[in-house]
C-alpha cells in the first residue's frame, strides 16, 4: 500500500480494497519499523490516527467521502494540534500541548484526513538541513549520511521513504521546496495568503506559507484543495474562491510559455543538477511548451534581503516565548530579567538565537532604515522582476536548489553557505508567489528538483504543468531501495 | 527666577467595544483573573490578530469631533519590549501612520476664558494586562484579562502651562469621549488614564526644557497634584544648579510624590516596525462621511445652542454641557418645566448639583428625576410656591417623599396669593410695630426688609414675595 | 560591518537572551559574517522605491464586534509553568 499515491489509495478505499484503519495501521507500522533510521517523527499520534481512521471508514461506507477521507497524513510539528504536543522542533516547546487546532489541521480533519503524527523540522523552521532541530537531525532516505533539507525535512523524508503517504510543510524561504528537491518528492508552496496561517507557529509572518509535500503533483492538488481557503482568523488570508486543483491537471500544456531566468543557471549551480534540469526542460519542449529566456536582475539580492526581513520578523514573533504562560522556563530564576534571559537562552538553539539577534539588530534604533527599510525596498524590486517576467511568460522554471543533498554536518559551522542553499527559492517568498518543486532525475544517485514558479494564485497552472511532466516521466515514482 | 511649566498629556481611553481590539474575548471589567484572556490575547503560538470594526469606527468618531484629519490609510506597528503584562513581547500600536491626525479642542479657563489645545494625533493600540504584587510569596501574579482591550491614545501638543490647564483639558476630553459614547469614562476602573509630560523653562525662553514623563495617573485630582509636585521638583533641581534628566516617573498618590521607574531605567529601544500580521487600514471617504452623519451634538455646539436658545450665560452653558448626562438632564427639565430655561439652569447648577456633590452621586443616580424637578419649577413659575419654599419641596423630593405637587399639597406649602389676606396680615404687622414704622418713614429704608420678614414669618413663607413687596410699598409709603 | 563584544552583549540584552561569555566571540564572528552578506543590499540604489511590507496590496479586513471567545482558562493554563489562583506567577515585577 505504501507505494501508492493518495489518488490511488483513495480509489482503493472507495473500492473497499482496504479500510482506512488497515491503511493507517500499515503506515503506523512502517513508521515504527523504519523511522529509527530517519528520525522523521517527533510525535506519532497513534490513538488519534486510529480513531480518525475508524471515523473515516464510517464515512466511506456512507459513500460521501472526500478524496482525502481515510488517508493518513503527517503534519509538520509547526501546526498547533489540540491537546497534542506541538514542539516546533524546539526545546522551548518540548512541553507544549496546544489548546487549539490550527486552521490547516481543522481543514484537513474536516476533509477526512487521518493525523498520522507530527514531523521533525528545523527549530522554529529556521534551517535548511533539519540539523537545528532539538530532536536531532532527520536523515535523507536516499543517503542516510546526507541531510533531507529543511526546514520541513521530516515531512519530505517521510514521504520519500513512504512512511507517510503525504505530509504538510511550511515554506518561509524554501522550507517546502528545498527538502522536496533533496528528498525527491513534490513540494508546493502556495501564494502568500492562499492557506491560513492561523495556528501555524510564526517564523516570518510576511513570508510563511503552508503547503503539501507529496509523491505527485496530483496529490499536491488534492491536499491543497483541502488546505487552502479564506480564514477570518488570519487577516493576511485572501478571500478568493479555491478552485478544485485536480480538475485542471489534465489540461494540455502545448503552447505554454516557460520563462528561464538566466540568473538561476550561474556558476553556483552544480553541473549534475544543471543537466538534470536541462533534460526536464527538454521534456517540456516535447510537450509543446516554449522556453523563453528571461531576466530576474535583482534575484541575486534575494538572500541578503531575506536575511534582514525574516530575522527582523522572527525577532519579534519569538518574543512571546518568555517562560511565563507556556513553554520552557529556566530553573530558579533570580529575578524577572533572569527568567527572560535564561528561559530564552536555554530554550532556543544556536541558529534561532543567531537570527533573533540579527533581527533585533536590524530593527534597532539607528539601523532600521539601513537594514529593514532597505530590505523592504529591495523586496519590491525583486517582486517587480517577477511581475515583469509574468507579462511575457506563463510559468518560470529552473533548479530548486544549487546542489543535491549535502552531508550531515557539512555546513553546520558555516551559516552563510547554508543560507545559500535557498538561493533559488527565497525570491519566491519575498514576492509571495506560488512555487513547486518536482523530482527531475538524479545527480550522483541523489534527487534533483525542478522548480516551477507561477503568478499570484495560479497554483492550478503550475500543478497542471507539473502533472503533465509526471505523466511522461517516472522520477516521482522512485523510492529509495532501503524503503521500497 | 520666573519659571514656566510646559505640559503635554497622553490620554489612554479604553474604547467601549464589546470584544477586544484583535480578538473575540469580552472586555467586561472585573471578571475573574485570566478568564477573559483568549488564546489571541495570551499570545499563544500561532495565533493572529484581526481588527475590530467598532474600534476603528470609534477612533474615527473621535477624530471627526476634534476636527482632525482621518488617515485614509493607517498602519499598525509593533512596539517591542519585554514585560510580563505584555504577552507577545510587543504591543500592537500605531507609529508612523496613526488613524487620527492633527486636531484641536478648546478648554474653558475661569468660566469665560477659553484656550485652544492642539492634539498631535490619536492612535489605536491594545491595552496590556496587570501585575498584582501582593500575596504571592514574593512573586507577582499576572492577570491578562485587560490585555487586548482597545485603547485610543490621544496625544496633545505641549500646549498647557499649568496643572489647572492640564486638568481642564483632561476633563474636556473625558467629557468628549463620553459624549461620543466611545468610552465609559470610568477612571476607577482605568477606562480613562493619562501620562503627563512635564518640563519647565525660563519665562520667555523658546526652547523646551528636558521633560519627565509621569505615568500611572488615574484621577483628575492626582493629575493636578502630580504635575504640581513635578514642577516644584524640577524648579528645585534647576535652582539648585542641577539638571533635569529625561526619565519616566511614577506618581505615588499615597505620598503625593513622583519617583523614577526602575523598570524603565535603561533607554528603551522599541524597535517599531509594521506588524506583518495586519494589513493597512484603508478608509473610504464615504465611510468617514457616514460616521460624520452619526456624530452627536458636541459640547461646544451644545453650549452655543444653550446660550442662544435658552438665553443662558456662557458660564452656565458650559457648566451644563460639561457632561452629556448633565446636559441631557437639563434639557429634559426645561421641557418638563414648560420652558423655564433660566430657572431650570439655576436649579440644576445650584440645588441639584450641590446635593449630588454632597452625597457623592452621579447625575444618573439622582432620586429627583427630570420630570420631578421640572414639575417643581413649573410651580415656582406659576407662583404656586416661592423659590424659598421650593427648597423645602426639593429636599422632600430628594428624600423620596414624592412629586412636587403632592408634597406642596400634603405639607400645605401653597403660596398665599390672596391680596386681601396678605393685606390683612400686613395691616396687623404695621399696627403692632409703630416704632419701626416711624423710623422707616423718617428715612431708615433698611427697615423695609424687617416688614417683609415679619410678613413671611406670619405666613410661614408662603406669601407671594412680589405681592408682599407691592402691598408693603403701598402701605408704608402712603 | 563587524560586531564587537559590546555590540553582541547589547543585542543579546535587547533580545533577552542569556549567552555564555565563551560563546560571544563566535556570535560576534557569525553575526558579522551575516551582516557582510546583508551589506550586498547596498549595491542597488533604492531611494525612490516604496518599501514593501506585504506580498499583496490588500487592505485590512475588519471583524464584527462580537464576543466569540469564552473562558478556557483551565485548558490554556495547563501549559503554564507556574500559576496560582488563576494568575501567572513571575519573579516580582518592580515598577
Amino acid at each position: 500500500m505504501h507505494n501508492k499515491t493518495i489518488a490511488e489509495l483513495s480509489t482503493g478505499l472507495k473500492d473497499k480494497q482496504f479500510s482506512s484503519e488497515e491503511l493507517t495501521r500499515h503506515f503506523l507500522d512502517r513508521v515504527k519499523r523504519l523511522d529509527h533510521k530517519l528520525n522523521c517523527f517527533i510525535t506519532l499520534t497513534e490513538d488519534v490516527a486510529l480513531e480518525q481512521a475508524k471515523r473515516s471508514d464510517k464515512i466511506l461506507q456512507n459513500g460521501d467521502a472526500h478524496p482525502l477521507t481515510g488517508i493518513p497524513v503527517a503534519q509538520k510539528d509547526i501546526f498547533c494540534t489540540k491537546n497534542i504536543k506541538t514542539s516546533c522542533g524546539s526545546k522551548m516547546l518540548d512541553n507544549f500541548y496546544s489548546p487549539y487546532d490550527a486552521t490547516v489541521i481543522e481543514k484537513m480533519s474536516d476533509a477526512g484526513a487521518v493525523l498520522l503524527g507530527k514531523t521533525n523540522m528545523d527549530e522554529f523552521a529556521m534551517g535548511s538541513s533539519n540539523e537545528t532541530s532539538f530532536y536531532g537531525p532527520v536523515k535523507n532516505p536516499w543517503d542516510l549520511h546526507t541531510v533531507p533539507g529543511g526546514s520541513s525535512g521530516g515531512s519530505a523524508a517521510a514521504v520519500a521513504a513512504r512512511i507517510a503517504p503525504a505530509a504538510t510543510g511550511t515554506d518561509t524561504g524554501g522550507s517546502i521546496r528545498q527538502p522536496a528537491a533533496l528528498c525527491g518528492v513534490t513540494g508546493l508552496k502556495p501564494t502568500y495568503g492562499r492557506v491560513s496561517r492561523y495556528g501555524m507557529i510564526a517564523f516570518a509572518s510576511s513570508l510563511d506559507q503552508a503547503g503539501p509535500l507529496t509523491q505527485s503533483a496530483e496529490d499536491a492538488a488534492i491536499i491543497l484543495s483541502a488546505m487552502a481557503g479564506f480564514d477570518t482568523r488570519d487577516s493576511t488570508s485572501t478571500d478568493i474562491a479555491v478552485p478544485d486543483y485536480t480538475s485542471t491537471l489534465a489540461n494540455n500544456i502545448s503552447g505554454l510559455k516557460i520563462g528561464i531566468p538566466k540568473e538561476y543557471f550561474s556558476n553556483a549551480l552544480e553541473s549534475g543538477v544543471q543537466s538534470a534540469v536541462q533534460d526536464a526542460l527538454k521534456e517540456y519542449e516535447k510537450l509543446g511548451a516554449k522556453l523563453i529566456d528571461i531576466e530576474l536582475p535583482n534575484s541575486g539580492l534575494s538572500v541578503p534581503t531575506y536575511y534582514v526581513v525574516a530575522p527582523a520578523e522572527c525577532s519579534s514573533n519569538l518574543s512571546r516565548f518568555d517562560g511565563v504562560r507556556y513553554g520552557y522556563r529556566c530553573d530558579n530564576p533570580a529575578n524577572l530579567e533572569d527568567l527572560y534571559k535564561r528561559s530564552r537562552g536555554e530554550g532556543f538553539g544556536q541558529e534561532v538565537k543567531r537570527r533573533i539577534m540579527i533581527g533585533t539588530y536590524a530593527l534597532s534604533a539607528g539601523y532600521y532604515d539601513a537594514y529593514y527599510l532597505k530590505a523592504q525596498r529591495l523586496r519590491r524590486l525583486i517582486s517587480n522582476d517577477f511581475s515583469a517576467a509574468f507579462k511575457k511568460v506563463d510559468v518560470i522554471m529552473g533548479p530548486t536548489t544549487p546542489t543535491t543533498a549535502f552531508k550531515i554536518g557539512e555546513k553546520t559551522n558555516d551559516p552563510i553557505t547554508m543560507y545559500l542553499s535557498d538561493v533559488y527559492t527565497i525570491a519566491v517568498n519575498l514576492a509571495g508567489l506560488p512555487g513547486i518543486s518536482i523530482p527531475a532525475g538524479f545527480s550522483d544517485n541523489k534527487p534533483v528538483g525542478l522548480q516551477l514558479i507561477g503568478n499570484y494564485f495560479e497554483e492550478a497552472k503550475i500543478l497542471n504543468a507539473a502533472h503533465q511532466y509526471q505523466l511522461v516521466t517516472n522520477w516521482h515514482r522512485q523510492i529509495p531501495d532501503a524503503f521500497s | 527666577m520666573q519659571w514656566e511649566s510646559v505640559i503635554g498629556l497622553e490620554i489612554h481611553t479604553q474604547l467601549a467595544t464589546r470584544s477586544k481590539i484583535f480578538s473575540g474575548a469580552s472586555t467586561v471589567y472585573g471578571a475573574e483573573a485570566n478568564t477573559q484572556a483568549c488564546v489571541v490575547d495570551l499570545g499563544m503560538p500561532g495565533t493572529l490578530p484581526v481588527l475590530n470594526t467598532e474600534a476603528v469606527r470609534m477612533a474615527v468618531k473621535f477624530g471627526l469631533a476634534i476636527g482632525a484629519h482621518i488617515a485614509p490609510r493607517s498602519i499598525f506597528a509593533r512596539k517591542n519590549y519585554f514585560y510580563p503584562d505584555l504577552p507577545k513581547g510587543y504591543q500592537i500600536s500605531q507609529m508612523e501612520l496613526p488613524i487620527v491626525g492633527k486636531g484641536q479642542i478648546d478648554i474653558e479657563l475661569d468660566g469665560e476664558q477659553t484656550k485652544t489645545i492642539g492634539i498631535t494625533r490619536a492612535h489605536l493600540e491594545e491595552d496590556a494586562g496587570k501585575s498584582l504584587h501582593e500575596d504571592f510569596h514574593g512573586m507577582s501574579g499576572i492577570d491578562l484579562n485587560r490585555a487586548g482591550t482597545p485603547l485610543l491614545e490621544i496625544v496633545s501638543e505641549p500646549d498647557m502651562r499649568s496643572a489647572t490647564e492640564a486638568v481642564a483639558y483632561m476633563r474636556k476630553i473625558h467629557s468628549l469621549v463620553q459624549y461620543l459614547e466611545i468610552c465609559d469614562g470610568n477612571m476607577q476602573e482605568g477606562s480613562f488614564r493619562c501620562d503627563a509630560n512635564v518640563s519647565i523653562r525660563r519665562k520667555g525662553q523658546k526652547k523646551l526644557g528636558t521633560r519627565a514623563e509621569l505615568k500611572n495617573i488615574n484621577s483628575f485630582r492626582f493629575v493636578e497634584r502630580a504635575i504640581n509636585y513635578e514642577i516644584e521638583r524640577q524648579i528645585d533641581i534647576l535652582e539648585g544648579g542641577g539638571k533635569v534628566i529625561q526619565e519616566t516617573r511614577l506618581y505615588d498618590s499615597d505620598n503625593n510624590t513622583t519617583r523614577a521607574m526602575r523598570s524603565k531605567e535603561e533607554a528603551n529601544d522599541y524597535r517599531y516596525f509594521p506588524d506583518p500580521d495586519l494589513l493597512p487600514v484603508d478608509l473610504e471617504e464615504a465611510y468617514i462621511d457616514q460616521i460624520k452623519q452619526t456624530l452627536p451634538e458636541l459640547p461646544n455646539e451644545k453650549k452655543k445652542r444653550f446660550i442662544s436658545d435658552f438665553g443662558l450665560s456662557a458660564y452656565d452653558a458650559s457648566t451644563l454641557t460639561s457632561s452629556k448626562p448633565m446636559a441631557d438632564y437639563y434639557e429634559a427639565v426645561v421641557k418638563a418645566s414648560g420652558n423655564e430655561a433660566k430657572l431650570s439652569a439655576n436649579w440644576v447648577i445650584g440645588e441639584l448639583s450641590g446635593a449630588l456633590n454632597k452625597a457623592n452621586l452621579n447625575i444618573k443616580d439622582t432620586s429627583v428625576n427630570e420630570k420631578m424637578l421640572g414639575g417643581m419649577i413649573k410651580r415656582i413659575a406659576d407662583n404656586t410656591i416661592s423659590g424659598k419654599i421650593a427648597k423645602q419641596v426639593f429636599e422632600a423630593m430628594w428624600n423620596n417623599e414624592g412629586e412636587a405637587d403632592a408634597i406642596i399639597e400634603s405639607k400645605g406649602l401653597k403660596q398665599v396669593t390672596d391680596s386681601g389676606a396678605i393685606e390683612k396680615i400686613i395691616d396687623d404687622i404695621i399696627a403692632a410695630n409703630p416704632t419701626q414704622l416711624e423710623q422707616y418713614r423718617t428715612g431708615k429704608d433698611k427697615l423695609f426688609s424687617f416688614f417683609v420678614g415679619q410678613t413671611m414669618k406670619q405666613t410661614q413663607g408662603k406669601a407671594n414675595p412680589k405681592q408682599v413687596n407691592d402691598i408693603l410699598k403701598k402701605k408704608l409709603n402712603p | 560591518m563587524s560586531l564587537d563584544k559590546e555590540d553582541v552583549e547589547k543585542i543579546a540584552h535587547l533580545a533577552r537572551l542569556a549567552i555564555n561569555e565563551d560563546d560571544i566571540p563566535e556570535y560576534s564572528r557569525e553575526l558579522s559574517k551575516i551582516l557582510d552578506l546583508v551589506a550586498q543590499m547596498n549595491a542597488v540604489d533604492t531611494s525612490n522605491i516604496e518599501p514593501m511590507a506585504h506580498p499583496q496590496e490588500n487592505s485590512q479586513r475588519l471583524r464584527e464586534d462580537k464576543i466569540t471567545e469564552l473562558n478556557q482558562r483551565d485548558a490554556i493554563q495547563a501549559n503554564a509553568p507556574q500559576v496560582e489562583r488563576g494568575l501567572y506567577l513571575v519573579p516580582k515585577v518592580i515598577e
